[in-house]
């Protein structure tokens, strides 16, 4: 068996900087890590001393796909802390906003990151010559996602109208009407892609692992969770946080890395399965049959298929929210907020996973303290577990092989290393 | 021969590289004018040759430093992308503290193992060619530029404020609506997105050629807020800029 000597320099198709370093020597693992080498950005110095109604408008910029999601934690945390119940006008707007950006984070990252790889190409680039109409419903399906975030947020990429306790602005009906027909349209759009996928090959790996993620009674936890649940049963409320893992700093990583007790665990939309498939829709469910996705499923990879389902869950959503906002009397509500000292938690799952934000104001509502725990940094520790346990079976393939395995398992947690760089010091327990 | 481009992504959200993903209904159309070579995010291949660099992302480290620089010899035209490689952008805002603290705050102990410098814009460390403001930038303007590239045109920016675009919306002022908003003094070309929804500008496309800071200053304290409130207006997205009043 020959030695391998690879260093995969920054990872390509994820967003943000990442090296892969292997080197085996008689069939022995010498080195196997995953670097982070991302620049730090220090989001959690940043915004000490800013404004209470500030500090979602900074914050969301830690991520340019998932900033709908960093605002809706944030937003979360704000009014925790502050006291702030939001209105249900408020709420549906929010979760309307949240399903657009799952779907076209989603379908970016399947389409556009990982299906060259399963069709043997580098890019999405040839696949418009080869799958032309492949190519442009990917591009259909996203510019809905797209204009859902829109008429909702105003933008998907850091959006400017979604605010602490109300949205400034008040959607036309019109609109709304016009994005439901489009949804309801783009059903026929992902069932063909589900056809498509059905055609594909996934890597057949298993390993043992804990999944972690939100949870909510009444729904499928996305927007927001009421806890923080384990496949292994533990539960936590979402201010507790803490108790249910650890970051801490390791050498090799801008990133920090998390562990629960019993170790590494995975957090996105595979973890969302596992944990919470019971309150999927039925075509949601179909779906992930179709496909073979079933609960209690230990391949990393399906991870991609998970977000397929998914998909289908937020179309869903999406329509029905939609119904349920034109029924209503759409207002421009009051903004007027009370501030106060006080600490809130905020927790949202983002495509990539449970996303934390933890801010303290004083009683000017200025940041005294703030933590930031991101899905990518929690995955890191998972995705090294990963590798170290399916590499020895794969060592009697080339060395181009062994590679491309690995960044298609890394590019299969659909990481977000930019963000994976912004964590705060965390009081070890 | 179309030109050739690259993009690269340094400190920062890269959602102005994914704005370009965004161009769902122009990407054909852009792909048509131009061979995209290397894109990290996007696709696998590695150009070492390319006319045009599209660069996202501040300078923060030293291995930015030395990367851009690299880039710079690779290209024909470099062009800056967004908020964060144009005026350095929310990145600026550690500046203030010293870099060690900045380290100690987040990662504590075990901080002194990362490389971080001030942030500051592309244009501090090579020379540019063009650079598009906005956080992120704007899809039209994003289009035109590279239209205008290919063309062997110089590509303009507008020399006005946020406000005539919002007065061309026929928005009503968000002063009269009880918010603030640094419109008077940003660079127009958003289309004014953020008070047509009816929020306050917060400056992410830099100032205008001849901002008058000053009399946006005094404005700002007439509608009610503290001198240590005005300056985090300004300074949200423009701290690197030394018109900072």
């Amino acid at each position: 068996m020959p030695d391998v000597n690879l260093h995969v320099e920054d990872i390509t198709r994820v967003e943000g900087h990442g090296d892969i370093v292997l080197n085996v020597k008689q069939g022995k693992i010498e080195e196997l890590r995953l670097e982070i080498t991302e620049s730090p950005r220090f989001y959690e110095s940043m915004i000490l001393g800013r404004r209470w109604d500030e500090v979602t408008h900074i914050t969301c910029r830690i991520c340019g796909i998932c900033s709908i999601g960093h605002t809706s934690a944030s937003l979360q945390a704000v009014e925790a802390a502050l006291g702030i119940q939001i209105s249900q006008q408020t709420l549906l707007m929010r979760q309307l906003a949240f399903c657009g950006e799952t779907l076209q984070s989603h379908v970016l990252h399947v389409y556009y990151l990982v299906a060259p790889d399963l069709l043997g190409v580098p890019s999405v680039l040839p696949l418009v010559e080869t799958h032309k109409e492949v190519v442009i419903m990917a591009l259909r399906l996203k510019r809905l996602a797209n204009d859902l975030c829109a008429v909702i947020a105003g933008r998907h990429i850091h959006p400017c109208a979604m605010k602490v306790k109300c949205f400034p602005h008040v959607p036309r009906k019109d609109d709304l009407r016009a994005l439901r027909e489009r949804l309801v349209a783009s059903m026929d759009d992902l069932m063909d892609s589900v056809s498509l996928l059905k055609t594909l090959q996934l890597p057949q790996v298993e390993r043992e692992m804990e999944f972690v993620s939100l949870y909510h009674p009444d729904e499928y936890a996305l927007y927001r969770g009421t806890e923080m649940i384990s496949s292994r049963g533990q539960r936590v409320t979402i201010p507790e946080y803490k108790q249910m893992f650890s970051e801490y700093v390791v050498a090799h990583s801008h990133a920090k890395h998390a562990a629960t007790e019993r170790g590494s665990y995975m957090v996105g939309a595979l973890a969302r399965f596992n944990n919470n498939h019971r309150q999927l829709r039925p075509r949601a469910l179909e779906v992930a049959t179709a496909l073979g996705l079933e609960s209690g499923c230990m391949n990393p990879f399906m991870n991609n298929v998970a977000q397929v389902v998914e998909c289908v869950q937020c179309t869903l959503d999406a329509i029905e929210i939609l119904d349920k906002l034109c029924d209503l009397e759409l207002v421009l509500e009051d903004p007027t907020v009370e501030v106060k000292a006080g600490r809130g938690v905020g927790a949202s799952e983002v495509p990539r996973g449970q996303l934390i934000h933890d801010y303290t104001f004083n009683d000017e509502g200025l940041v005294t303290e703030a933590n930031l725990v991101i899905p990518t940094g929690q995955n890191l520790n998972n995705i090294e577990r990963d590798m170290h346990a399916f590499v020895p079976g794969i060592l009697d393939r080339s060395q181009d092989e062994i590679r491309q395995f690995l960044e298609m398992l890394v590019r299969a947690y659909d990481p977000c290393i930019s963000c994976a760089t912004h964590l705060l010091r965390v009081k070890f327990v | 021969m179309k030109p050739t481009v690259a993009v690269f992504s340094f400190t920062g959200c890269e959602g102005c590289s994914l704005a370009i993903l965004e161009c769902e209904n122009e990407l054909l159309d852009v792909l048509n004018l131009v061979q995209l070579v290397r894109w990290r995010e996007a696709m696998t291949e590695t150009a070492q040759e390319f006319d045009i660099a599209l660069v996202d992302g501040s300078i923060s480290t030293h291995h930015d430093v030395k990367k851009v620089k690299q880039i710079r010899e690779l290209c024909k035209l470099l062009v800056p992308i967004g908020a964060c490689a144009h005026n350095a952008g929310l990145n600026a805002l550690k500046n203030r503290y010293g870099m060690g603290q900045v380290k100690e705050t987040v990662y504590g102990d075990a901080g002194a193992q990362f490389d971080t410098i001030p942030a500051c814009p592309v244009s501090a460390v090579v020379p540019i060619d063009f650079a598009l403001p906005g956080c992120p930038i704007d899809r039209g303007e994003f289009v035109r530029t590279v239209r205008d590239l290919c063309l062997g045109k110089t590509p303009r920016l507008p020399t006005y404020p946020i406000c005539v675009e919002c007065k061309k919306k026929e928005n009503v002022c968000v002063f009269f609506q009880g918010k603030f908003c640094m419109g008077p003094v940003t660079r127009a070309g958003c289309g004014a997105i953020c008070p047509t929804y009816g929020d306050g500008c917060e400056g992410c496309r830099g100032f205008v050629d001849d901002p008058n800071q000053n009399a946006h200053k005094e404005t700002l304290a007439e509608y009610g807020l503290t001198a240590r409130e005005v300056m985090q207006h300004f300074d949200m997205f423009n701290s690197y800029d030394d018109r900072l009043p």
